[in-house]
């Protein structure tokens, strides 16, 4: 009886194989064409029950899904599974960042998600680490390296690029532009933590919580430890799995 | 099927790009409100006045104009209509719901101005609104700095008469606005070369609150479980109800209701009973915005009310009792008027109490908070609200957005999560 819980987001699709426990995952660029993508993945395989979510969740359903969360559920859930006592789960995705608040029973009680807006996001690092020519996966050790950050003052993804690209030509050390980069993203999603009033424990997931500069950024900020699941981008996926096993 | 463009020609349209407009509208109705289940019969009259959205009203207002009548465009719940049809002037709630304008507007406003007011103001300099082409002037008010600023600007285009509306509900407040409306008053005598007497003026009020009353109708049926009526229909009529004929509307409105009032009796409804109840709340949605509608209800909620100058706040408070005169009717149109419980006012705590209500009369499992983007007033009221809310344990959702699409994969996400949380 094994159940699939498959995470279509932005930028990663993510599939995830539960029996007893977790038996698989696998994580792959979303692409272009996420619904080939996701055939291709599913090719050959066949599962007692499959839950989708993610951005994607309602192209998936009509052909490849029994069900859909949304993201929201799907992170709450996962959370829970690895760490019963978490309350407070913050995933920073692709293209977007949510804040999720559980009860005791790990209900979801409240959430706050960024709007159109990419501030506070994946998106945004991969712009920023675009334009100091770095990889998106370099970019949070980069800014840990620095002596001292640069503020940067705009939180918009469009004018915070043309900031770090000023900073740039007056000379700033790129490292230091990263650090101020990071530190602006962390304002704002701190900002929506608090909102909410966070809870302990706090878990940090999403493929945001692979960068390391973000992760001492947002607990130093909310003054939390963070809790950072060893595969932090499947959280999502694992949540589907566990929806689909009921 | 008439052929409207002499009378768009008439009515200085561009032509080209109103038939973009024209083109992509039953597309969009037909996705949005006729794939629906279990519809009304009687919202077929519905159907039709949008099928006829730039012909046959308009035709009856060109109709008007030829027989020597006014035509008097308005955008907000502020304008007493009553007084314009005292007059004997027919009043008109101009286009402002759609991305299709904003574009036009961009090249002169600032973008970042809510989205009502670009697609206002864009419908004017793009010539594609047949109101306002029709209308001999229009009001405009006070109600927020966008508007106002831009109604400096319309006036280079088309004929505006701005009337203030106060900021405090206080007697100071009400003396000033009883001033605008005998300044309103002067200036349709003036354009309609009509007098306004007690006598039209009662008759006007007593149409006007007639409609009103047949919303308020609409408006309760939907405390029904289940609710015989979509979200998405009930709102289409009230937003019809700015620009209809107000006697053929009311007839319409209250045959429909007489339709719903035989479902309720069979316990038919459009949405199972466990459908999540959802009260949405905030900035107005001018047609041919149904998109946070259309977002809730596809993901399995049904919307039972609005708060909204498209919803209650238009229509839940009636004229009070006069002794009247012109003067007391005017008195008592004031009154009304300044009970529209909008973002406008400081203090606004009406408003809250409002929602509360609404929310505990209408059962409603949560409550979506909508704000246009850049809607000062109601994006910072939601705090007062949430918080009113939280005290209360009624669940909300605060959605800012505008009339765009490309944000609609965000909100269902938000949707589809807030109404896992809310489902009963």
């Amino acid at each position: 009886m094994t159940c699939a819980g498959l995470d279509i987001g932005s930028r990663t699709i993510v599939l995830v194989e539960l029996d007893e426990g977790l038996t698989d995952f696998a994580v792959l660029d979303t692409g272009p064409d996420p619904l080939d993508r996701c055939r291709r993945l599913l090719a050959g395989k066949s599962y007692s029950r499959l839950v989708a979510t993610g951005y994607g969740r309602h192209l998936a359903a009509a052909t490849l899904a029994d069900e859909v969360v949304s993201e929201i559920r799907a992170y709450a859930v996962g959370a829970r599974y690895l760490y019963p006592d978490c309350r407070t789960v913050i995933d920073v995705g692709g293209q977007d960042c949510k804040v999720t608040l559980l009860s005791d029973g790990g209900e979801v009680r409240k959430f706050e998600m960024n709007d159109r807006c990419a501030a506070g996001t994946g998106r945004f690092l991969e712009v920023m680490a675009r334009a100091l020519e770095l990889d998106v996966s370099q970019i949070g050790d980069h800014a840990l390296s620095a002596t001292g950050a640069v503020r940067i003052n705009s939180l918009c993804t469009v004018f915070a690029e043309s900031e770090a690209v000023s900073l740039i030509a007056r000379g700033e050390e790129s490292s230091a532009i990263a650090l101020g980069l990071h530190e602006a993203i962390v304002t704002r999603i701190a900002g929506m933590v608090r909102r909410l009033g966070p809870r302990e424990r706090v878990l940090f997931a999403g493929g945001g919580a692979l960068n390391a500069c973000l992760r001492r950024l947002l607990g130093q900020k909310l003054g939390v430890d963070l809790t950072v699941p060893e595969q932090p981008q499947i959280v999502g996926g694992l949540g589907a799995a566990l929806v689909a096993r009921g | 099927m008439v052929d409207y463009r002499p009378m768009w020609t008439e009515l200085d349209l561009d032509l080209e790009k109103h038939d973009m407009l024209l083109q992509a509208l039953p597309g969009m109705y037909e996705s949005t409100f006729l794939t629906q289940e279990n519809r009304p019969e009687a919202m077929d009259y519905f159907d039709f006045v949008v099928g006829e959205i730039h012909g046959l009203r308009v035709k009856e207002l060109m109709d008007h104009k030829a027989a020597g009548g006014k035509v008097v465009g308005l955008y907000c719940v502020f304008v007493p209509e009553d007084l314009i049809l005292a007059a004997g002037a027919i009043p008109v709630g101009l286009c402002a719901g759609t991305q299709f304008s904003v574009p036009d507007a961009e090249d002169v406003l600032p973008r970042n101005t809510c989205a009502l007011i670009k697609s206002s103001f864009g419908f004017k300099v793009g010539r594609t609104c047949p109101y306002v082409q029709a209308s001999d002037f229009v009001i405009g008010e006070t109600t927020c700095d966008g508007k106002k600023k831009m109604y400096e600007i319309l006036a280079g285009y088309h004929p505006t008469h701005v009337m203030e509306v106060p900021q405090k509900k206080t007697p100071l407040g009400r003396e000033l606005f009883l001033a605008e409306l005998r300044g309103l008053r002067a200036k349709l005598e003036a354009e309609t070369g009509m007098d306004i007497t007690a006598d039209s003026l009662a008759q006007a009020t007593a149409a006007i609150e007639a409609k009103r009353r047949a919303l308020k109708r609409l408006h309760a049926i939907r405390k029904a479980r289940p609710v015989p009526i979509s979200g998405l229909d009930a709102l289409l009529v009230t937003q019809i109800s700015f620009y209809d004929d107000p006697v053929r509307f009311t007839e319409k409105v209250n045959a429909l209701c007489d339709e719903l009032d035989v479902r309720m009796g069979k316990g038919e409804g459009v949405a199972t009973a466990d459908a999540p109840r959802v009260l949405v709340s905030g900035s107005p949605m001018a047609i041919p915005n149904w998109k946070l509608h259309r977002i809730l209800e596809e993901s399995g909620a049904v919307v039972v009310g609005e708060e909204s100058c498209t919803g209650t706040r238009y229509f839940d408070y009636l004229t009070p009792e006069n002794d009247g005169s012109l003067t007391g009717q005017l008195g008592a149109i004031a009154d009304r008027q300044l009970e529209t419980h909008c973002a406008c006012f400081t203090p606004n705590d009406e408003r809250i109490e409002d929602i509360l209500t609404l929310a505990r009369e209408w059962a409603v499992d949560g409550v979506v908070h909508y704000s246009l983007q850049f809607c000062h007033t109601f994006a910072n009221e939601a705090v007062k609200v949430e918080k009113a809310l939280a005290e209360q344990d009624i669940p909300l959702l605060r959605i800012e957005t505008d009339y765009g699409d490309e944000d609609v994969g965000q909100l269902k996400t938000r949707v589809d999560a807030f109404l896992e949380m809310i489902r009963p």
